[in-house]
This record gives C-alpha cells, sequence and structure tokens, in this order.
C-alpha cells in the first residue's frame, strides 16, 4: 500500500504543479485587474472571491460572473484563465487515470494486496512453487485433505487457470519470478505458519535458488525439491534439502515395483491411498517374457532403464528417434498407434505393453490397436491429463498410472507421514511374501477401504499419559498394551503397528511384547476413528493405567485411603 | 549541477524568505503585512510541497511533513482574514491581524526547520 502511495504522489508531482500554476496565475490576474461593482465605482475583487470564482469556473460548474458583472478587461483575462485551468484539470485527471490504468501501478496493487492476504494467514499454511501438472496434482491433493496451500508460478496464465479451479480450500496464488527471494518472501517464505516448501519447477536451477533460499532463511523449515538430474540431486543433498524427487525416477521405480512385487505395490497402494476410497484390486503381471515400450521420452527412458536392469526383454517403440535418441538394440521406428509398427515389434509374441508416450490420444490408440493383435497382453497406460480420466477408464487398462499424481501423492505422504516412506523403503528389501502376508493382515483390520495411516510420538505433548509413565512413574509400556481397547482391555483395536523408531533404530512391524520408551515415534495404520481411540490410552492416565494393569485406582485421596485398608 | 536541485531548493528557500517578509513589520499593523503577500507565500509553499512529493527516504518525509506544518498555519490564517472580512465585517482589526501574523510566524518556523533540514542533508552527502 505505502508502495502506491508513492507511485502516485510522484507521477502527480507534474500535474498538481501545472494545476497550482494555473489556479495562482488566474487568481493574481483577477485580483490586480480593476472591476466595476453595480454602482459604477471602481472595484477589486480580493482573494476570497478571486479563489471562489476560479474554483467554479476551472471545473466548468460556472455561476456567473459574481458578485458584479465582469467589464471586458477582466472577461479577457477569464477567457485566458477558462482555457488554462480546464485545460490543467483535464491533464491532472488524464494523467491520474492513466497512472490507475498503467500495468505498473496494477502490479504494485495486486503485490500489496497478495502480501496483505499471506500476512493476515493464522493456519499452518505450504508453499508451493511452481504450479504445472503436477503442482496442480499437489495443490489438489493437499486442499482435499484441508492444507492450506500458497501457490507461486512465474506465469501468470498458470495462476489464472488455478484460480478457475475448483478447489475445496481458498488459494492465494502469485505470479512472480521463482528465482527472486523477494518473491518467495512476499509469498510467506518467513511466514510464521509456513510449515514447509516445495519446488516443484520444471527448472533444476530454480528449484535450487528455491531450496538454498528457504534453507538459508529458515533452516528449520521442511524443504521439498524436485530434481531432474543426479547432479543437482546431489548438490542439494548438501545443504540439507529434506526431500528430494525425481519424477522420472519415481515413476520407474513405482512400476518396476508394480511388475516385480505386485505385493510391495499392493501394499504401497493402499497404504498411499486417498481417504475412505476402496482397496485396490491386486494385479498380477507376467514375470517373465518380451516388453513393448512405446515412447522414449524422458518418462521412457527411465522406465527402459529400470526394467533392463530387472532383466526384461524390452523393445522400444519411438516416433522422433532423432530428437530423443535410442537404446542400442531392439528399436522400432514409428507411433504405435498402426498395426504395422506393432508386428514390426512383434507384439504377437509380447506379454506385456507400456502405452507411455505423452500423449493422452496416442496412448489409448496404442492400446485399442495391439489388444486386436494381442488380446491377452497385459496393458499399462499412461495417463497424462487428469480431463481424460472417464475415457482412460473405458479402456479398462491393467494398470493405469499418471505420473504426476503418483509424484503428487509421494509428495504428499513425504509431509504428512515422512515415517511411511522409510517404511516402504525397508519393505522394499523384504520378499514379496512378505508384503503379500501383511497385505492379508490390512484386510483384516481395514474393513474394504483405504486405511488410516497416521504417525505417533510418544512425547509430552501427543502422548501426556504414556510419557508420564514412562519416566516419572517407570512404568513398562509394550506396543500391545498400546493396542488394547481403552474400553474393554481383552479386545484390541484394528490397528498393525507398522514401522517404529525405537531410540533412534528403526524397527520394521515391531512385536507386541516390543517395549515402547519416551521420544519413540510409531507408525500405525488401521481403521478410521481408531486413532482417536487410542489417543484415551495416551492422554488419560486412568485409561492408561485401566489398559495396563485392569484396574482403575479411586482418584480422591479419601477413596484412596479407604481403599489402602 | 542538477536543475531538478536548483529548482527544488529554489522553492523551498523562497516560501521560507516570502514567509519572512509578510511576517516582518509591527505585528498589529495591516499595511505592513500586505494580502498579496500572504497570497504568495501560500502559493509558493504549496509548490514546494508538490515537489516534496514522493521521496521515499527519511529526509524526505520530514521534510514533506515540515511543509505539511506550514501550510497548515498559512491555511489558516488565511482563513481567519477570511472569516474576518466577509463573515463577522469586523476588518482587520489590530487583533485580527496579530493572530493572522502570529500563525504565519509559526510557519516561518516550520519552514526555517525545513531549510536547515535541506542544508544539513547537503552537508552530509558533499555532491
Amino acid at each position: 500500500m505505502e508502495n502506491i502511495v508513492y507511485v502516485v504522489f510522484r507521477r502527480m508531482r507534474q500535474p498538481l504543479l501545472t494545476l497550482l500554476l494555473a489556479y495562482s496565475i488566474s487568481m493574481l490576474g483577477l485580483v490586480l485587474i480593476p472591476g466595476q461593482d453595480d454602482a459604477g465605482q471602481p472595484w477589486h475583487m480580493d482573494f476570497f472571491h478571486a479563489f471562489y470564482f476560479v474554483s467554479f469556473m476551472s471545473t466548468t460548474i460556472g455561476f456567473g460572473e459574481i458578485p458584479y458583472p465582469f467589464t471586458d478587461a477582466q472577461r479577457m483575462w477569464v477567457i485566458f484563465t477558462i482555457y488554462a485551468t480546464v485545460i490543467s484539470w483535464i491533464y491532472a485527471i488524464g494523467t491520474l487515470l492513466a497512472l490507475i490504468q498503467g500495468e505498473a501501478f496494477q502490479n504494485a496493487l495486486t503485490v500489496g494486496r497478495f502480501a496483505r492476504r499471506i500476512r493476515r494467514l493464522t493456519d499452518d499454511f505450504i508453499l508451493i512453487v511452481g504450479y504445472g501438472s503436477i503442482g496442480r496434482e499437489l495443490v489438489m491433493a493437499l486442499t482435499d485433505r484441508r492444507q492450506h496451500v500458497v501457490v507461486l508460478d512465474s506465469d501468470q496464465q498458470r495462476i489464472n487457470v488455478m484460480k478457475l479451479q475448483n478447489l475445496r480450500e481458498d488459494v492465494p496464488g502469485f505470479s512472480g519470478e521463482a528465482a527472486n527471494p523477494d518473491n518467495l518472501t512476499r509469498a510467506g517464505l518467513t511466514h510464521p505458519r509456513c510449515a514447509a516448501v516445495i519446488a516443484l519447477t520444471n527448472s533444476n536451477a530454480v528449484n535450487l535458488k528455491v531450496a538454498i533460499t528457504s534453507k538459508l532463511l529458515r533452516p528449520e523449515l521442511t524443504v521439498v525439491s524436485r530434481a531432474d538430474s543426479a547432479e543437482v540431486e546431489k548438490n542439494m543433498e548438501s545443504f540439507g534439502t529434506d526431500y528430494i524427487v525425481d519424477p522420472f525416477e519415481t515413476f520407474a521405480m513405482h512400476l518396476s515395483i508394480a511388475l516385480q512385487s505386485p505385493g510391495l505395490h499392493l501394499l504401497g497402494e493402499w497404504l498411499g491411498g486417498n481417504a475412505h476410497d476402496p482397496l485396490a484390486e491386486p494385479i498380477y503381471p507376467p514375470q517373465q517374457g518380451k516388453w513393448v515400450l512405446c515412447g522414449f521420452g524422458r518418462f521412457g527412458k527411465a522406465v527402459y532403464e529400470r526394467l533392463t536392469k530387472e532383466g526384461m526383454d524390452v523393445v522400444v517403440i519411438e516416433a522422433t528417434p532423432g530428437k530423443t535418441g535410442t537404446p542400442q538394440a531392439g528399436v522400432v521406428i514409428g507411433k504405435g498407434t498402426e498395426a504395422a509398427t506393432l508386428m514390426e515389434a512383434n507384439i504377437d509374441n509380447a506379454v506385456g505393453i507400456v502405452a507411455g508416450t505423452d500423449r493422452d490420444v496416442d496412448n489409448l490408440s496404442i492400446i485399442m490397436t495391439a489388444r486386436e493383435l494381442n488380446p491377452d497382453l497385459f496393458v499399462i497406460l499412461r495417463q497424462n491429463q487428469r480431463t481424460n480420466k472417464t475415457i482412460v477408464k473405458a479402456v479398462n487398462a491393467n494398470m493405469v498410472m499418471h505420473p504426476s499424481q503418483i509424484i503428487a501423492n509421494k509428495i504428499r505422504l513425504l509431509l504428512a507421514t515422512p515415517m511411511l516412506q522409510e517404511f516402504m523403503s525397508l519393505a522394499k528389501g523384504e520378499e514379496d511374501d512378505w508384503a503379500c502376508e501383511l497385505v492379508s493382515r490390512l484386510i483384516a483390520v481395514s474393513s474394504e477401504e483405504v486405511p488410516d495411516v497416521w504417525e505417533m510420538s510418544v512425547d509430552e505433548t501427543h502422548a501426556e499419559a504414556v510419557y508420564m509413565a514412562l519416566t516419572t512413574l517407570g512404568k513398562v509400556v509394550t506396543i500391545g498394551d498400546l493396542e488394547r481397547n481403552p474400553r474393554e482391555r481383552k479386545r484390541r483395536l484394528p490397528v498393525i503397528p507398522l514401522l517404529m523408531n525405537h531410540r533412534d533404530s528403526l524397527i520394521l512391524l515391531p512385536k507386541k511384547d516390543q517395549q515402547v520408551s519416551a521420544g519413540d515415534k510409531i507408525l500405525w495404520c488401521g481403521r478410521y476413528s481408531v486413532q482417536s481411540k487410542m489417543s484415551w490410552t495416551l492422554q488419560h492416565p486412568v485409561a492408561l493405567e485401566y489398559v495396563l494393569q485392569g484396574t482403575t485406582e479411586p482418584r480422591n485421596w479419601l477413596f484412596r485411603r479407604l481403599t489402602r485398608q | 549541477m542538477n536543475s531538478e536541485k536548483v529548482i527544488f531548493n529554489f522553492f523551498i528557500v523562497l516560501a521560507l524568505t516570502l514567509n519572512f517578509g509578510f511576517v516582518f513589520g509591527a505585528i498589529e499593523d495591516p499595511s505592513h503585512h500586505p494580502v498579496y503577500e500572504l497570497f504568495a507565500v501560500i502559493v509558493v509553499n504549496l509548490i514546494a510541497t508538490i515537489l516534496k512529493f514522493g521521496d521515499r527516504t527519511q529526509v524526505g518525509a520530514i521534510l514533506l511533513s515540515t511543509s505539511l506544518v506550514a501550510l497548515l498555519q498559512l491555511f489558516v490564517a488565511a482563513i481567519i482574514w477570511f472569516v474576518a472580512n466577509y463573515v463577522t465585517g469586523s476588518g482587520l482589526t489590530p487583533a485580527v491581524m496579530a493572530s493572522i501574523v502570529s500563525l504565519s510566524a509559526g510557519a516561518v518556523l516550520a519552514n526555517v526547520v525545513s531549510v536547515v533540514l535541506l542544508l544539513i542533508e547537503t552537508v552530509m552527502l558533499r555532491r
């Protein structure tokens, strides 16, 4: 606001001076030129009447010649002053209007309005830099969970698109160069309620700048950044960026887990799914045989690398090999949408096809053609646009992979339940049977819908009763105790402890007799509303006592005396 | 030499000198304080104020505020002059003249502060 006042003042200096000059010369002339009163006596106008006359004349209101009719000499002067003052007014008003409509002024207004809005935020919010396809998915996922976000993007067009989108929360958006620290500050980087910064632009340099700025200005802030190359990733790691996400690598990893260990993939889908969604059906992709991969762009390359590393036989179909480059062997040039290209890639003998180009129409066409040639194919479809959901669903592919959504979901989970990430990477080291067993346990606790996953820390604020019991009363609390139902201790809550951070060491699927100590963190998974039931045990000393011993001690002094005797 | 600086300083000093000229003389005698001079003082002070618009420095802010003080004093003096002549019709009695001149004298003080600040800034910058 301050800014705008100064802009107006500086630009209005010239017109105001002109107006002042025109007024004072006109007034002086009127005072000096002699006139006549109604009796024909010589009369001089005074400054007050001169100011009055000039005021109504210059604004073209025109009350007439007062207090006495003018002499011809006065009229001549008035002719001059009419033009001088009216033109000065037009000049002043014109400048003011041009100023208000000017882009610079409007920009200053927008910046001021946005900064005020951010300053007034009273809830925790996450600053998202870059509103591309991943940013869009992430904003949608976060606002669906009632998380406040602020968006910064260098493209005004994208911010406009966001404002028109039907988001659940009101999202303040600002277009400005993201690499500029001033813009980051304006968007709330130094705001005390800013909980995390996520850099998702498609430029490595900008992401790097955003990450380093955030870490310098607010070292305690969680910073998540996208990085498209290993080099940038290392650079970001060096100054303590909390999480670094490579979209292509993430997508390829997701795909390869799906192909290699279906159990683990299913586990990931269930634990990371959207609240109250039905549980996804398990899928069993063929483990042996030849795969056809359409599209060898950045996503395609990452997928190819993964698949060949896992020892699979892959044939690549690419329309513009000159642009994308090709692997050493097994390339067919073409789009993959025609039968001839697919035949050349030997689709008859393939077990599966990955339609992975960046155009949804091409992908759909590839799948329909390929299915005609070989109906038994296992089909993986890459979906690019959220809006194509209905047609993508209609084609009924075995697996649909939406890269932006996968990555946005991963970032969302990193922010909400960072332990789930550690759990999944530990789970990768286990056999697929282990995952399948856990999946069947999950079915038992989750009742047909995606289970709730949450972190619990044994500290004074989140588990006061347990913390006090462990530290001051010296009691022993085990995982099994926490699983008990605080209403009826013989029954157990439908939960599974997935991971435990016990005295700085990680325990995968802790056993029932595992002891809990102060400062531990536990990742739980279970039915919805179980979390609030469990917090009785965590927070309420009487409930905890009942859960631990099955007894309830009298709480007041008199009854304590009575029961002791 | 900067022509903008010359004009700026010119008006600020002129505001002071004209103001001083108007106040100078026997305080109750209307013939020592011509109304034309009051008019000129007000106009020049207005010009000086507008010239001070848009300066974002600390000194700029103080300069602007001294000008606003001077203007306020002068406007009140002009209103008293108007009321005495046209509303009450008492004319420029010694008491009225004294209050007009003393108000303008206050404006002189504000203008002095303005000029002193200007000098300080110039000396500090040595440019």
